[in-house]
């Protein structure tokens, strides 16, 4: 057994923490009231290497390990959880799903500038009728000589619509050629691409500087070099990476979960003398103790399942136990906290009362509870 | 026993689930909510048709019914639209102060407009610095000639900056010690009053809540409420009463959410099946529907206690503290149905969860009630 973190990481994670609580932590409001897109920030995280952590060098990488990258997702959410997802979907899930399934010139021409956090990648699984069935794809790409023409909508996309959005890889039906049957694959589809329309942004209960848009793909053409991996296979291809974007929501739970007990402790803190307090209340510090636990723990199955990934052993199983367990804690600690700051913590000068607002999106996204419960029990049965 | 409503309390719950079903129409109450406005029509054919203020007595405009009753309109009207609810039903936050302990002089006055929905009612008791104990006041009351001269800050005032009176909780200036304090009524045009509307929150964004900044107000003599020194016997009676309703509130509000995501569950297809049809989700609106009615039997028995002059504050606590945490679960649990169409602001449930948790903050804030629980079952030891 090894719980010490590398030197690499540890500075990962410092430089992270630093940059959270300088940069990110002072504008976190800001983001969420005006929904506007951090460009600014980015562009430093870009600088930082923040984008492409767990790329090699030459696809604009940092060399690093999916450690690392979940540990800077966490720092980054413990000032504003939108760093994290963010990151989640352009590096955990698309930077990903092209560096291992994508070509060398499609590595050369997407990853690069992603991992580089020039631009910013979105993927394209849920649509109207396929939610939690994700499988049930009405999307349909059709070979037309060299180009498939794309029709149908997709929603609740993030990372869309952004000046510098570059792809969205998209679930799509298809037909094999050899006997007609219905298949799946996936299609990088660049931002801009005639026929390709980025709709309105939706209008959020929280996590409004999110770009999420529905997408609506009419007679949108690409060349045939733009499917990505096999044919076949572009649901289970995208279910690989989507473990890993998994392990970036707990990441990103977890970070929220801890700045909910920052701001616990400096609350109480500032009220209260520890020795006194404790000798004529323990309501609040049994919460607190409780919290902090749970906050153990949830990073304790996030750093597991990913360093799994990085010994290339499986982690499906550790993946959704991470996500489940800490996106359902840290809404739970977010109750929590917000009363603890009663009656004062619901408004909207106080951070718990955006923390409440914003994390209760993680039981939804990357899967819904119930579908984590779904491939648990599926693995263990 | 009888766990029966009476025949007129049936057709009163029947009668205000109509109004509220014919009234609040969606449209209007999204827009109301999105532009935090108050729903001063729908309040006046509320009242036009005595639907606020059952319990007051007639002579003052109500109709002079049960607590019980109150709440069963509090419930329903809750159930259509949590905002609207709670802006109708908070309408005479208060107002029960006047009722119980002022002079026939101050009722005459102060309550017939309240009931009619032509002035609302405010009770200023909560201030920033308060710490735990909610009781006693930095506001202070020195005694000038004929009246008071009332100094201090207010926050979190219900209805602040709506047109009606106020009821400011002091410590006379001159006798800190605990139980030395007046409930003064101040009118809104008073000199010395500076009302702040209060920012953003997490929800009753329809219900004008606001600080008060006041210096040198003179309250006369007549505008105190019953005597010096029984100010903090008020509140806390008065909030005793006030917990039966939040109780109702929070009811209306879980019931109400639970009634959106029935009816999702059994239009929603996925998989090929109406998700209603999953083991999962079935069992989950089970215990859903378990939870409200937990919530709803404490609630009405709190108020069927009171009606029966067998108050029973402790009753009252528990009956608001099951039934808010009950109405924050169901509407989770319900949000969570919609999966990501629940995290969408058109969506009624979006509303309902962040209405939910806000019904904490509504008679005692807090886990403060808890403590009043522990007070009751043990006492002194």
């Amino acid at each position: 057994m090894d719980f010490d973190l590398t030197d690499k990481q540890k500075m990962i994670r410092d430089m992270c923490r630093k940059f959270t609580r300088e940069v990110i932590a002072p504008r976190a409001e800001e983001f969420e009231r005006t929904g506007e897109h951090p460009y600014d920030i980015i562009e430093q995280m870009a600088d930082l290497g923040i984008m492409g952590i767990p790329f090699p060098a030459k696809y604009g990488g940092g060399n690093g390990d999916w450690v690392g990258m979940h540990l800077c997702i966490e720092e980054l959410s413990r000032g504003d959880i939108l760093f994290g997802a963010i990151l989640d979907v352009t590096t955990s899930v698309v930077g990903q799903e092209l560096f291992v399934f994508g070509t060398e010139e499609q590595k050369q021409r997407w990853l690069v500038p992603i991992a580089q956090g020039k631009e910013i990648g979105a993927y394209g699984l849920t649509e109207p009728d396929a939610g939690s069935d994700a499988g049930a794809t009405r999307t349909t790409a059709l070979l037309e000589g060299e180009e498939w023409v794309i029709n149908g909508t997709k929603q609740f996309i993030t990372n869309t619509g952004l000046d510098n959005s570059s792809i969205v890889i998209i679930t799509a039906k298809t037909q094999r050629e050899s006997d007609g049957k219905e298949i799946i694959c996936s299609i990088i589809v660049p931002e801009g691409t005639p026929g390709f329309q980025v709709g309105e942004k939706y209008e959020k209960l929280a996590m409004r500087a999110a770009a999420t848009h529905e997408l609506i793909f009419n007679n949108c053409r690409v060349p045939s070099h733009y499917l990505l991996g096999d044919i076949e296979k572009g649901f289970a291809q995208h279910l690989t990476v989507l473990e890993t974007g998994r392990i970036s929501v707990a990441a990103v739970a977890t970070g929220l979960a801890q700045a909910c007990f920052d701001e616990a402790i400096s609350f109480t803190g500032r009220k209260l003398q520890v020795d006194k307090y404790l000798s004529t209340s323990q309501r609040i510090p049994f919460k607190l103790a409780d919290i902090a636990m749970r906050i153990e723990l949830s990073r304790t199955m996030y750093l597991k399942a990913a360093w799994l990934k990085d010994k290339g052993r499986k982690h499906r199983l550790e993946a959704q136990f991470a996500k489940l367990y800490c996106s359902e804690t840290a809404t739970e600690i977010a109750a929590d906290v917000l009363k603890i700051f009663s009656p004062y913590g619901y408004l909207d000068e106080y951070p718990i009362s955006r923390y409440f607002k914003q994390i209760k999106l993680f039981e939804i996204v990357e899967g819904t509870s119930e579908m984590q419960r779904l491939i648990i029990a599926r693995e263990l049965l | 026993m009888d766990f029966r409503l009476s025949k007129e309390q049936e057709d009163i719950k029947k009668a205000a689930r109509e109004f509220a079903g014919g009234e609040f129409d969606p449209d209007v109450a999204l827009e109301l909510e999105k532009e935090g406005q108050y729903p001063f029509e729908i309040l006046k054919r509320a009242c036009e048709l005595g639907f606020v203020g059952m319990h007051i007595p007639e002579e003052y405009g109500g109709q002079e019914l049960g607590i019980l009753d109150n709440a069963l309109v509090v419930e329903e009207f809750c159930r259509q639209n949590s905002g609207i609810g709670m802006a109708l039903a908070l309408s005479v936050f208060g107002a029960e102060m006047i009722l119980r302990f002022g002079s026939d002089d101050q009722r005459e006055k102060y309550l017939p407009p309240i009931i009619k929905g032509e002035s609302s009612s405010s009770l200023a008791y909560l201030e920033k610095d308060q710490g735990n104990d909610f009781t006693s006041f930095k506001t202070t009351a020195t005694r000038n000639g004929n009246g008071y001269l009332i100094n201090g800050n207010k926050s979190l005032v219900i209805n602040g900056s709506l047109p009606g009176p106020i009821i400011v909780l002091c410590q006379l200036a001159d006798n800190r010690r605990p139980g030395k304090q007046v409930a003064l009524i101040v009118e809104k045009h008073a000199n010395g009053l500076v009302i702040s509307p209060m920012g953003g929150r997490v929800g009753m964004r329809m219900l004008p809540m606001a600080d008060l900044t006041i210096s040198a107000l003179k309250a006369p003599h007549e505008n105190l409420i019953g005597d010096e020194g029984q100010g903090q016997g008020q509140l806390v009676n008065f909030l005793n009463e006030m917990n039966i309703e939040a109780a109702a509130m929070a009811t209306g509000i879980a019931q109400g959410a639970f009634d959106l995501g029935l009816t999702y569950a059994k239009q929603r297809e996925q998989f090929g099946r109406k998700i209603g049809s999953f083991e999962a989700i079935r069992d989950r609106l089970a215990d859903m529907d378990t939870q409200i009615e937990v919530a709803r039997l404490l609630t009405y028995r709190a108020a069927w206690q009171f009606d029966n002059n067998d108050p029973n504050p402790k009753i009252n606590y528990m009956a608001k503290i099951v039934s808010a945490e009950s109405a924050l679960e169901v509407a989770r649990d319900s949000l969570h149905i919609f999966g990501g169409y629940g995290y969408v602001v058109d969506n009624l449930i979006e509303q309902f969860y962040r209405d939910a948790s806000m019904v904490d903050i509504i008679g005692m804030p807090g886990e403060m009630d808890k403590s009043f629980i522990a007070n009751q079952i043990i006492g002194n030891i």
